[in-house]
C-alpha cells in the first residue's frame, strides 16, 4: 500500500496551553469521553437486547476511563481542573480527540466497523502505557487494556459475522471500512506511530477473514489531536454539555 | 507533659470497612471482592483506600458512600475515600470466601471452569457478553437450560 497522504488541516498552535504529560492525558480521555457519548446514542436503539447492553457498557467503561484520566491530569496542571471543566466547559477547539470517534454512529456495521479500529489501537496504546513511569496512569491503563481486549473480541467477531455474512450485510460492512479508513492514519500521529505495524496486521487478518477489502484510496484526514475537528464534533459537545452550559455548576 | 489525644482505633476501623457490601452483589463484602486496599490514619482522619473493578463500574460511588457511612456510624469523624488505580484490580484479588458466596448465590465465580450453579454441569453457552453488571457475562447451561451469570476473568 502506498504512503498515506495526510490531509493539510489548518495549521496553526492549539487553543490550549498544555503541557505535553497532561496534553496526552486529556487527548486519551477525550477519544474516550466522545466514543462514550457517541456509543450511548446507542441505548434503546440497538438491533437486539444484548448488543444493547454490550454498547452501554462499552459506554460506561470508555467514560470511566475518561473520568480517570481527566481527573488525574487535573492533578497534574497547577489549575487543578475537575473531571467536569474538562468534560464540560472546554469548547470544541480545545477537545484533542481523534476525529474516528467523533464520526457519527451509522448503523450497525458502521458502529462495529468503527469499534475495530478503534478498539485494536487501544490494545496496543494501553499495553504500552500500562508499563509507564507514571504509576497512576499505568495503573488506568493496565485496567483499559483488559477493557479493551474485551472490547475487540466483541467488534471483531461482528465485523467478520457482517463481512462474511448477507449481500447486505457485506456491502455496509465495506461501505464502513471505506468511509472509515480515512480516519486511521491519525490514530498513530506522534508516539503512537510506533504502533501502526502490528494495528495493521490485527486489523488486516480481521477484514481479510471478514471478505472485507481496505480501500485504494490512501487519502487520510487529519487535525483531532490539534483541535480541529469535523462538523460532527460541535453537536455532540452541544448536546452533551447542555445544562452545564445553561445552568454553570449545577449539581444532582 | 502528657497530652491526651484520641487515638485512632485503626483495627476496629478496619474491621467496619471491611463488612461494608457491594451494592450489586450483596452476598460479597469489599474485602471479599479484593477492592479494600487498606484503611490508614492520617492525623485524625480515617483514610479508606479502594481501587476500582472495571472502568465504569457504577458502584464506586456508590461504594465510596457507604464507606463513609459506615465509618461515620462507628464513630469516626473524619474519612476520606482514596481511590488506588495502580496496580489495575484482578478477579485474582476475589477471596476464597467469595468465590464460594458468588457460588452460593447463583453466579458462576472467575479462574476455573464455568460450572452451572443449579445442576452443576460443566457445560455451557455464551448468551451475552455483557450480563447486569459490568462484571458478569450472560450464560446458559446446556446441559439443564438454566441462564446464569458469569462473573468475568478479568
Amino acid at each position: 500500500m502506498s504512503e498515506p497522504i495526510i490531509s493539510t488541516a489548518p495549521q496553526g498552535a492549539p487553543a490550549s496551553d498544555l503541557s505535553d504529560p497532561v496534553r496526552a492525558l486529556v487527548a486519551h480521555a477525550d477519544d474516550n469521553l466522545v466514543l462514550a457519548q457517541r456509543l450511548g446514542e446507542w441505548i434503546s436503539r440497538a438491533p437486539e437486547l444484548e448488543e444493547d447492553i454490550a454498547l452501554g457498557n462499552f459506554a460506561l467503561d470508555h467514560l470511566g476511563v475518561a473520568r480517570a484520566l481527566y481527573t488525574h491530569a487535573g492533578q497534574l496542571e497547577r489549575e487543578e481542573r475537575t473531571e467536569d471543566d474538562f468534560a464540560m466547559r472546554r469548547p470544541e477547539r480545545e477537545f484533542l480527540n481523534v476525529l474516528l470517534v467523533e464520526q457519527r454512529n451509522g448503523d450497525f456495521a458502521h458502529t462495529m466497523v468503527r469499534g475495530l479500529l478503534f478498539d485494536a489501537y487501544q490494545v496496543e496504546l494501553w499495553a504500552d502505557l500500562s508499563g509507564g513511569v507514571d504509576s497512576t496512569l499505568a495503573g488506568i491503563a493496565g485496567r483499559a487494556l483488559k477493557e479493551a481486549r474485551y472490547h475487540l473480541l466483541h467488534t471483531s467477531s461482528w465485523v467478520i459475522r457482517l463481512g462474511d455474512g448477507t449481500e447486505e450485510s457485506h456491502g455496509r460492512a465495506q461501505a464502513a471500512v471505506d468511509a472509515l479508513w480515512r480516519y486511521t492514519a491519525e490514530l498513530f500521529e506522534g508516539a503512537a506511530s510506533e504502533y501502526h505495524d502490528i494495528w495493521q496486521k490485527v486489523v488486516g487478518e480481521t477484514l481479510d477473514e471478514a471478505q472485507l477489502q481496505i480501500p485504494e484510496d490512501p487519502y487520510q484526514r487529519s487535525g483531532g489531536r490539534r483541535g480541529f475537528h469535523s462538523e460532527h464534533l460541535g453537536p455532540l459537545l452541544a448536546e452533551m454539555q447542555w445544562m452545564q452550559r445553561s445552568h454553570p455548576g449545577l449539581e444532582w | 507533659m502528657v497530652i491526651a489525644i484520641a487515638v485512632l482505633d485503626l483495627e476496629r476501623a478496619r474491621e467496619v470497612a471491611s463488612r461494608v457490601v457491594d451494592p450489586e452483589i450483596p452476598v460479597l463484602t469489599i474485602a471479599d471482592l479484593g477492592i479494600l486496599r487498606g484503611v490508614s490514619a492520617d492525623g485524625h482522619r480515617v483514610v479508606a483506600t479502594i481501587t476500582p473493578t472495571y472502568s465504569g463500574c457504577p458502584a464506586m460511588l456508590q461504594i465510596a458512600a457507604e464507606l463513609r457511612f459506615a465509618l461515620g456510624a462507628a464513630g469516626f469523624e473524619d474519612v476520606d475515600v482514596a481511590i488506588a488505580h495502580d496496580p489495575p484490580w484482578s478477579s485474582d484479588w476475589i477471596t476464597k470466601e467469595g468465590l464460594e458466596k458468588l457460588s452460593g448465590f447463583g453466579i458462576a465465580p472467575p479462574g476455573g471452569e464455568i460450572v452451572c450453579p443449579k445442576c452443576r454441569s460443566g457445560s455451557a453457552r455464551v448468551v451475552s457478553r455483557f450480563g447486569s453488571t459490568a462484571c458478569k457475562a450472560l450464560m446458559a447451561c446446556t446441559a439443564c437450560g438454566e441462564p446464569f451469570d458469569h462473573f468475568k476473568d478479568f
